[in-house]
């Protein structure tokens, strides 16, 4: 199926040279320093790691809180992408629509999303709720600046082809104007979804919640466990990684065509 | 087999397009009063100095562009029942994100054409042979030569049955020898689809080659400064001394720069 290249091979073991590097000298400063509450050992986080489903610290398992996690992000980030794909996809087209809505989103994008906790809390409660609208709201804004941008640089000839066709604006909107602008909507919901993941793990390590990765690494702080936080993290790392990848394979298969004409 | 013959009725008859684009500051008059008439089958080119409006003039039959006086009709009562024009553009135009196939359903599958999904099919079908892109049908625009995207661009165009063919320049970006395949293949359509053909080019050798009637139009604002009728049989020679006198004779019409300090853009 996929060949991997010698260059490939050279360029993975490059990288993985480096991660191997940081690991031992990682391991050594635990020898060195010898104290769980500072450092933890590798073999201790890979014991956590290599027993996933097992309970952590008297609670839910570490697959089951990942799981959580994962269940409150995808929920969050398609909550966000299906209002900031027809919202952008109407800014991108009406310069009217632009001139309302553009002042007030260029002033609430740079508001951290982590900010709107305490209204969050105060409006939704403590709990779930409150979680999906900071992740909604950290994943809306790329997917709709994206948009925007991808509509912007729909080629006019396009639209005069359904023009000459006698499109109707809302077949305009949905045949030349959406698919013309995916790729640049995939690279914003890319980009949204780590944020969304971060998003997660800030919001979940707040009081009240009992679930997720984030909880459990601040609950492993309350109790000086160490290597539990160490595996956590591993785990927020890697299931980052792998949504690129995805975000990024899907890239490569849907829109080859993009950029060439 | 030439235009001879097929001139009985007109189906598009244009008379006293003026049109003026609002630049900042200045005015940039594009058309001051072009008339004439397209017969049905026939193929016109449209020539003349760059900027003098050519390509506006083919913009407004399209109904991409309004003028601002004048009236574009049809005798025959062809136009203004459903979409009866299609255009082709110098650059392909088509939609890098669909198939060859799906590029030339495009137009049938909007609200504006109501065709059972069986007659689309075929219509599909039939456009790919006639284009000789069958076995091409999956591929996306970017897997094909530039001669073969002019094709698809080409048969996406015939595929809502349009009474007149609009081309605007449609070839001037092929090599040579892509070009004059072609010139052929429209010919050929032509022939086959009895199609009307109103097409802009720059390229007195094309012209002649293809046109049953060259109109010119004078420097912008461009006004019809002549026709000639071109009466040879296909298939034409550019080397018969015919031809070359002909083209010698557009080329020598076809004359004046444009002095006008503004300029207009169709993307």
């Amino acid at each position: 199926m996929v060949l991997i290249s010698k260059q490939k091979v050279r360029e993975y073991g490059k990288g993985l040279a480096v991660i191997a590097l940081l690991l031992v000298a990682w391991e050594c400063a635990a020898l060195v320093i010898d104290n769980n509450y500072i450092l933890p050992s590798l073999t201790e986080i890979a014991e956590v790691l290599l027993h996933p489903a097992q309970p952590v610290l008297g609670g839910e398992s570490l697959i089951a809180n990942t799981l959580v996690s994962l269940k409150e992000v995808l929920t969050g980030f398609f909550c966000a992408a299906a209002l900031a794909i027809p919202v952008g996809l109407l800014i991108g087209w009406s310069t009217e629509v632009q001139a309302y809505l553009n002042p007030a989103i260029q002033i609430l994008r740079p508001i951290p999303p982590i900010a709107w906790m305490p209204f969050a809390i105060a409006w939704f409660g403590i709990g779930i709720n409150s979680i999906l609208f900071i992740i909604a709201l950290g994943a809306f804004f790329p997917i709709l600046i994206n948009t925007v941008d991808g509509v912007r640089g729909i080629r006019v000839r396009w639209i005069e082809v359904a023009e000459m066709f006698h499109a109707t604006t809302f077949e305009k909107l949905r045949t030349v104007v959406l698919p013309g602008a995916f790729p640049r909507i995939w690279t914003g919901m890319r980009v949204s979804f780590a944020i969304a993941w971060m998003c997660v793990v800030a919001a979940e390590m707040l009081p009240g919640t009992t679930a997720g990765l984030g909880f459990l690494i601040m609950y492993a702080y309350n109790l000086g466990q160490l290597d539990v936080i160490g595996a956590g993290m591993v785990v927020i790392g890697i299931i980052g990684l792998g949504a690129d990848m995805l975000f990024r394979a899907g890239q490569a298969r849907f829109f080859s065509w993009e950029g060439k004409d | 087999m030439g235009g001879e013959g097929l001139m009985a009725e007109s189906v598009l008859s244009i008379s006293g397009i003026e049109k003026t684009f609002h630049g900042e500051g200045e005015d940039c008059p594009a058309l001051s009063g072009v008339s004439f008439d397209v017969a049905s089958g026939e193929i016109v080119c449209i020539m003349g100095p760059s900027g003098c409006g050519k390509s506006t003039l083919l913009r407004i039959v399209g109904g991409l562009e309004r003028a601002d006086k004048g009236s574009i009709n049809s005798p025959s009562g062809l136009l203004g029942e459903g979409p009866s024009v299609a255009m082709i553009f110098q650059d392909h135009a088509l939609f890098p994100w669909l198939s060859v196939e799906e590029n030339i359903i495009y137009g049938l599958r909007l609200s504006a054409q109501k065709i059972p999904d069986t007659e689309m099919q075929r219509r599909v079908d039939d456009l790919l042979s006639l284009i000789h892109l069958t076995s091409f049908a999956r591929s996306l625009p970017h897997e094909l030569s530039g001669g073969m995207k002019q094709r698809v661009s080409v048969a996406r165009a015939l595929a809502i049955r349009p009474s007149i063919l609009l081309m605007d320049e449609p070839f001037s970006a092929l090599d040579i020898f892509t070009r004059r395949e072609l010139e052929d293949e429209i010919l050929r359509i032509r022939q086959e689809l009895k199609t009307t053909i109103l097409m802009v080019t720059h390229n007195p050798e094309e012209a002649v080659y293809i046109a049953d009637r060259i109109i010119i139009l004078s420097e912008r604002p461009g006004v019809v400064a002549g026709i000639i009728t071109v009466t040879l049989p296909h298939p034409r020679s550019p080397a018969d001394p015919d031809f070359i006198r002909i083209r010698e004779e557009v080329a020598g019409r076809v004359k004046g720069r444009n002095e006008v300090g503004c300029a207009i853009q169709h993307e």
